[in-house]
């Protein structure tokens, strides 16, 4: 069975009122989440740096976000001279938009497992906990992450002005570079899974801890996947996109009010939904032992709590991790996380592929050591040759 | 009904960005048209069940292409309008015009002759569901496909290549580099 069961026997009115409120739940839930967020980041980090942090709006400073963002709205919006009207504007509703999209494919609860797939019971209609079930799944968030860039280059360009420019430029570097690292790494889970559903992923890992794919792909493709996501977020380490010592605030510097606040949101809203896709991808969604039989709520609750535990790494990096400089940036992209995932990649389908037809254990891997050994070794003596080459041309001059 | 109307708008908007890719005078607008198209095109593989295409044409194209056109366009400086009077052979107006007509031509006479329905056709993964889809697209693109598709792959590889080999420095500036970081 493919798709969400909620449409299969046709759409009426209340199939579209469930539609509706699944939309205005998660649409809501993110906002709130988001503000939490922002708040939680904080707070922690205060707390990781021996501060107090907001404590004055609300109890525990709890409205902070909601105060700036209140502020944000009432302040003026500057468009700098040199700005291109049209594509200024546009740049930051890019970023929150697709922000919000992505977020659609995730599966937020319902429970897997033990025979039921992972639907519940609204007004009498069986559905998918999760906005929307495409059958490209994952595609769509690796489509809407790709997308994103062109807010945060856009916006650099447009504001005619060099700093935001050259950020613009770092974070589109950036971006590319990385992405090809956590696709190839979402490219394992899909094997594993062999689908492209996020429901059915998640579906997959049902049937305890040691069906997680973080466990049964190898902890590699996890941790790839964190350090491409952390770049493709431009959190810290990897923010050089918005690097203050150099760059004054980065591609948003000549934004203010309600337009930097999109930013700000949209850049918060891809901390969550990034941490919920890990989360589906490699901890099994909302997987967890359930209590009293309450099968509608404690996948939620601890699908939130993973997701919770992401968010607490993201703000750990931040305070415990220094920049790093761009070579070494796209050095750990380019000849380190890629490789890495390739041949993880090749090596995950390989064992896919034997179990699959049932070929001799050894033969199979005597093969690809010795086709790996000799790849290696080509490829050695192909750096030496190129090396030499470019140390004689040295002399040569 | 549904379908019908899905196909106009994509095709309006398909057909709006490229008559700005066109007529835009900033090539940064120029690029942005292109992405429009480009999603034009995405609904229209969904409109035709083929969600994989539509997929990896958003991630492609749009992702990853049009972001190095733009790219190049912002390193390079060059996101101003140009002045089309300089540095154009005598007869390439003359030579687009007669391309351009021939291929529209073309074009028209090849949707005539054909006969088939514009919209409602359906893909290679038609009715299949999404994995289907992306099994019977993998399993033509490394059956009877698969010499295009080797050559095409080697093709880009040569391109790759030929693209570093041409942006290496000259021996003289690289020569000029090494005595600088000697000075130092």
């Amino acid at each position: 069975m493919t798709g969400d069961p909620l449409y299969i026997d046709g759409v009426d009115l209340t199939d579209l009122g469930i539609m509706a409120v699944k939309v205005l739940v998660a649409f809501t839930f993110l906002l709130v989440a988001t503000m939490f967020m922002v708040w939680f980041e904080r707070k922690l980090i205060s707390d990781m740096q021996n501060r107090i942090g907001p404590n004055v709006a609300g109890p525990w400073g709890l409205l902070q976000t909601f105060a700036d963002g209140v502020k944000f709205f009432f302040k003026e919006d500057l468009r700098p001279e040199n700005a291109d009207p049209l594509v200024f504007r546009l740049a930051p509703y890019i970023s929150a938009v697709t922000a919000f999209l992505s977020f659609a494919v995730v599966p937020i609860g319902g429970s897997f497992g033990g025979g039921s797939s992972g639907t519940v019971t609204i007004f009498g209609r069986e559905t998918f906990l999760q906005v929307a079930d495409p059958p490209i799944g994952i595609l769509l968030l690796l489509a809407m992450s790709s997308i994103a860039v062109y807010g945060v280059m856009l916006a650099g360009w447009a504001s005619g002005s060099k700093y935001p420019l050259i950020g613009s430029v770092r974070a589109s570097a950036q971006a590319i570079s990385y992405e090809a690292a956590l696709g190839m790494a979402t490219v394992v889970v899909v094997i594993l899974a062999g689908t492209l559903s996020t429901h059915g992923i998640v579906a997959a890992q049902s049937g305890g801890f040691s069906r997680w794919f973080l466990v049964s792909s190898g902890i590699v493709p996890f941790i790839v996947f964190l350090i491409a996501a952390t770049a493709e977020l431009n959190r810290p380490p990897f923010d050089l996109v918005e690097a203050e010592q150099e760059l004054v605030g980065g591609f948003h510097t000549e934004y203010s009010s309600i337009r930097f606040a999109l930013f700000f949101l949209a850049e918060f809203m891809n901390v969550i939904t990034m941490s919920a896709i890990m989360v589906t991808l490699f901890f099994g969604g909302p997987a967890g032992p359930i209590f009293f039989g309450m099968t509608w709520f404690w996948p939620t609750v601890w699908f939130l709590l993973k997701v919770l535990a992401f968010l607490f790494v993201f703000v750990w990096f931040r305070a415990t991790l220094p920049r790093l400089r761009y070579d070494q940036l796209m050095h750990l992209g380019w000849k380190l996380l890629i490789p890495l995932i390739l041949f993880w990649l090749m090596f995950i389908s390989l064992k896919e592929l034997r179990a699959t037809h049932d070929w001799n254990w050894l033969a199979t891997y005597g093969a690809a050591f010795i086709a790996l050994a000799v790849g290696a070794s080509l490829l050695i003596a192909g750096l030496r040759a190129g090396d030499r080459a470019y140390q004689k041309e040295l002399e040569d001059v | 009904m549904v379908d019908t109307l899905v196909f106009i708008v994509a095709a309006a908007i398909c057909l709006t960005g490229a008559l700005g890719v066109i007529l835009a005078r900033n090539p940064v607008h120029s690029a942005l048209m292109l992405v429009m198209t480009l999603f034009g095109i995405a609904v229209l593989f969904v409109a035709q069940e083929a969600h994989f295409l539509a997929a990896v044409q958003v991630i492609v194209y749009a992702g990853a292409i049009v972001v190095l056109f733009l790219f190049v366009i912002m390193l390079l400086g060059v996101d101003r309008a140009q002045n089309l009077e300089l540095s154009i052979l005598p007869i390439q107006r003359w030579a687009a015009l007669v391309f351009a007509t021939g291929s529209l031509i073309l074009l028209v006479g090849l949707i005539m002759v054909v006969n088939e329905p514009v919209t409602g056709a359906e893909a290679m993964g038609g009715a299949a569901s999404g994995d289907e889809n992306v099994r019977l697209l993998a399993r033509s693109l490394f059956s009877d496909y698969v010499y295009a598709f080797e050559l095409t792959s080697l093709l880009l590889v040569i391109a790759v290549i030929g693209a570093v080999v041409l942006a290496r420095k000259p021996k003289e500036i690289q020569g000029a580099v090494v005595e600088e970081l000697g000075d130092n």
